[in-house]
């Protein structure tokens, strides 16, 4: 598929049935995790793979089951369990200062792979990327623990500030060699471990569902520009990253973002806003906090702030929504390492530059104030994010907010603390000319209510 | 005619020592105090950067490893979160107080997230500044590894010839290559000294040698490595009653000087990853054909190995039983420093694996700002009286 044919692609049809996108995430998630269940029985190869860098499209190709340990830690965070997986990974030994995610996982080891939500399957191989340093840590636990073979997905980032790589330049076209050669090298690893031979059909047809999910996804990124925004980024956006990444390149997937875009379209054009009265527009940097999140959201809302958008919708979807991220499926594997060496450093190794998309991010969806959300978990995300918000607060005078808390170890969160912090960010948002607030009952009930 | 000085070997080692001490707090040089034929300094973090490229390049090679313990923070509390590693945050602190202007450019690595961000922070703050990060891969194990080295390598040699206004010839950058290759020697011979006569070389003294390269021209550093050598040599001490060790865990965070002197005062430190960025190629480069390649196939095929490369040859496990077993260590000290995640996870895997296989061991965790080392003394003391005890 083509941008232009992307162009021109049908809105596609009305939705026969009005299309709750939170349920249907929920039914797409529990069939993900009943076929994680079953992987063993019906002898499907399985594999690890993370957010950022994850060479999806090829193992679809080999059929495998593919298992994302951050959603299975993030889980036990939704599900309340986690501080119990983490208690036994740090019994064992694990830090109290590593990713909580790694801990939680290394407990869910400990515990004979039973999560909360069913059964987890051992992969057969493992990818991770050098986009985030720990993933390649923690392919190392699997390899000790579970003798499951890593593959390091190397991937050339954004060398520096203002960093300017086109398609087709001499700098690209260097990069996206040596991505190809790795997934040369990983076919051969996939032929060997599932006995079957790569098809270059089948790795366009996977493209051509990933370009149709990319191009839904990024209307609907877009369409959080809008006031009041239809959705709030933080919140709704959690479940759509999710079928973005366990439902990357299938049916299903295109199904849904199709589904969703036209669900948003119609709230957009009904003029309806994700709260009642959207006073102050957000941006969101940083991670989840998962067993907290419903309760953060709730904060910002009982004042009418949204987020209208998060970095975190950009980098932990694969980096897809930087713009002219299109697959060329005349030439599948070409356009892969093309596509995949780009989107690395468009739109997650930039993570480590974040004033220069931020403040883009800013212009575009005409935010009122940025929210840090910072993390000892994620280094990643959280390293840079002081130094971040000095440069942006002097350079483009945005208010801002610095929470800190954790992804999943609830004993991080501190909610008087983070309350007050957040009551004060509006007062001040609000003395700077920003709207009344709104009474804070009546606003709760409708941020209940939409939720 | 004077009278010739009869040579002093301890006398001579003590000079040398002095001056790497003295070296190791030494600002970054610059201006006047530059050495002859370099117009710069081009700083990089740990763990490797290829100094030849800079050295040819008339840009001295400066390592930045963090403050010490002696430098206040005053700025980078409120630029990098209290989570983040030591190293790191005296890093940002020695860019924002001034200490790193002089810095034509700053080069770090992929070696963690945080380490990443301080290209960040560099652009941001010393825009002034060539920041960048050298993506060296971690797949060093799928063909095009060396090619793809070679391209970055190569990237970096364009910028700095940008940077400095000068060509880097081929020719140049086999000569660096040929200093650096008998430096590499000279330290080989040095940890030589430490696995075969410990007693003659303590592992505090062998980490002053190493990093007196950090602020001088490897020329200079080779000379002094020599005298070093030539003295040690000549020392005449008696073994004594104490456990070989290896320590691991310095690959990137520098131990304060105190922790090293409280371990050699207990055992004999057979083999250390300390400052193992500066032996990161294990043997010759070759210094003939094109020797940017040269340079790619030696970080390819002739390296070491730490917690933060990936490479499927060489497990975590197996690179510290290998220098268990190849200085004859009785056990190992097994550090990390404070939030360095890569480290942490390494320590809870190579205890595990220790455990498995009876080698005794001491886990350290150390701040490169700690101050108090009684507590990890008496730690120190009980490890090696029970490994004296078990080895009786």
């Amino acid at each position: 598929m083509t941008t232009a044919t992307l162009e021109n692609a049908p809105a596609g049809a009305p939705a026969a049935a009005p299309f709750d996108a939170r349920a249907e995430g929920q039914r797409l998630f529990s069939d993900w995790y009943a076929a994680l269940a079953d992987a063993p029985a019906r002898g499907q190869p399985v594999a690890n793979v993370f957010v950022m860098g994850n060479a999806v499209e090829i193992l679809r190709t080999f059929d495998f089951q593919l298992v994302f340990p951050e959603i299975n830690s993030l889980q036990t965070g939704v599900r309340k369990a986690s501080e119990e997986y983490i208690r036994v990974s740090e019994d064992y030994g694990m830090s109290p200062d590593v990713c909580s995610y790694v801990k939680a996982d290394v407990g869910l080891i400990l515990k004979e792979q039973h999560h909360p939500a069913g059964q987890i399957p051992k992969a057969d191989i493992a990818i991770a990327s050098n986009m985030c340093s720990t993933f390649i840590k923690w392919a190392e636990i699997w390899e000790r623990m579970l003798n499951t073979p890593a593959f390091v997905l190397d991937l050339p980032g954004q060398r520096g500030g203002n960093w300017q790589v086109r398609p087709g330049d001499a700098q690209h076209a260097a990069d996206a060699r040596w991505v190809e050669a790795q997934f040369r090298d990983l076919i051969e690893k996939c032929e060997r471990i599932t006995g079957k031979r790569f098809d270059m059909d089948r790795l366009a047809e996977v493209e051509d569902r990933v370009n149709r999910m990319v191009y839904h996804w990024n209307n609907v990124m877009q369409l959080n520009r809008v006031c009041p925004a239809p959705y709030n980024a933080m919140l709704d956006g959690l479940t759509y990253i999710g079928i973005m990444n366990v439902y990357r390149g299938t049916t299903e997937g295109v199904e849904f973002m199709r589904r969703l875009e036209d669900e948003i379209r119609g709230k957009v054009a009904r003029g309806e806003g994700r709260v009642a009265q959207e006073r102050f527009r957000l941006l969101f940097s940083g991670t989840p906090c998962y067993v907290s999140m419903r309760r953060l959201i709730e904060l910002f809302e009982t004042w009418g702030g949204v987020f209208a958008y998060s970095d975190y919708l950009t980098f932990a979807a694969g980096g897809m929504d930087a713009g002219e991220l299109v697959y060329d499926t005349s030439r599948p594997l070409e356009s892969l390492a093309e596509i995949t060496a780009l989107a690395a450093q468009r739109g997650l190794s930039n993570q480590f530059f974040a004033h220069e998309r931020l403040a883009q991010q800013v212009r575009d969806y005409d935010v009122d104030g940025i929210v840090f959300h910072g993390i000892k978990s994620c280094r990643f995300v959280s390293s840079g994010m002081a130094d971040t918000r000095d440069y942006l607060n002097r350079r483009l005078q945005v208010p801002s907010l610095y929470i800190e808390s954790d992804l999943i170890d609830p004993r991080y969160w501190s909610d008087a603390q983070i309350k007050n912090r957040v009551d004060a960010f509006f007062e001040s948002l609000h003395q700077q000319g920003g709207g009344a607030p709104l009474a804070p009952k009546t606003v709760a009930a409708e941020a209940g209510r939409a939720a | 005619m004077t009278a010739q000085i009869p040579y002093d070997h301890q006398a001579e080692l003590e000079d040398v020592l002095e001056r790497c001490n003295a070296l190791r707090q030494a600002p970054v040089p610059s201006g006047d105090a530059l050495p002859e034929g370099y117009t710069g300094t081009l700083g990089h973090f740990p763990v490797y950067f290829p100094e030849e490229i800079a050295h040819a390049a008339g840009l001295l090679p400066v390592s930045v490893l963090g403050g010490g313990n002696k430098l206040e923070m005053k700025h980078a509390d409120a630029r990098m979160g209290s989570f983040v590693c030591s190293i790191c945050r005296s890093t940002a602190e020695l860019g924002l107080n001034g200490s790193l202007q002089s810095l034509s450019g700053f080069i770090t690595h992929p070696i963690c997230d945080a380490a990443k961000h301080l290209a960040g922070i560099w652009s941001r703050n010393f825009p002034e500044q060539l920041s960048q990060i050298l993506y060296l891969p971690q797949n060093v194990n799928t063909p095009g590894a060396v090619r793809y080295v070679a391209a970055e390598y190569q990237r970096l040699r364009a910028e700095l010839e940008r940077k400095t206004g000068r060509s880097i010839s081929d020719e140049a950058l086999r000569a660096s290559i040929r200093v650096y290759n008998e430096n590499r020697r000279l330290l080989r011979d040095l940890y030589a000294v430490r696995r075969d006569e410990p007693w003659k070389l303590s592992c505090t003294e062998s980490y002053l040698l190493t990093r007196a390269r950090t602020r001088i021209p490897c020329e200079e550093h080779n000379a002094l490595l020599g005298r070093a050598l030539d003295a040690i040599g000549q020392r005449r001490q008696a073994a004594q009653d104490k456990p070989r060790v290896v320590f691991v865990g310095g690959f990137c965070e520098q131990p304060p000087l105190e922790m090293l002197e409280t371990i050699d005062g207990n055992c004999y430190v057979v083999d250390d990853d300390l400052l193992v960025g500066l032996r990161w190629l294990t043997s010759d480069v070759p210094d003939a054909g094109d020797p940017v390649w040269a340079l790619a196939e030696s970080f390819v095929e002739r390296s070491a190995a730490s917690p933060v490369q990936h490479d499927a040859r060489k497990t975590k496990e197996g690179y510290l039983m290998e220098m268990i077993s190849s200085s004859r260590a009785d056990g190992a000290v097994l550090t990390a420093a404070k939030f360095c995640e890569p480290g942490l996870d390494e320590q809870v895997a190579w205890s595990k694996h220790l455990d498995q296989l009876r080698v005794p061991y001491l886990v350290l965790e150390f701040e490169e700002k700690m101050t108090s080392f009684e507590q990890m003394g008496m730690q120190v003391e009980t490890f090696a009286e029970s490994l004296l005890f078990t080895l009786a």
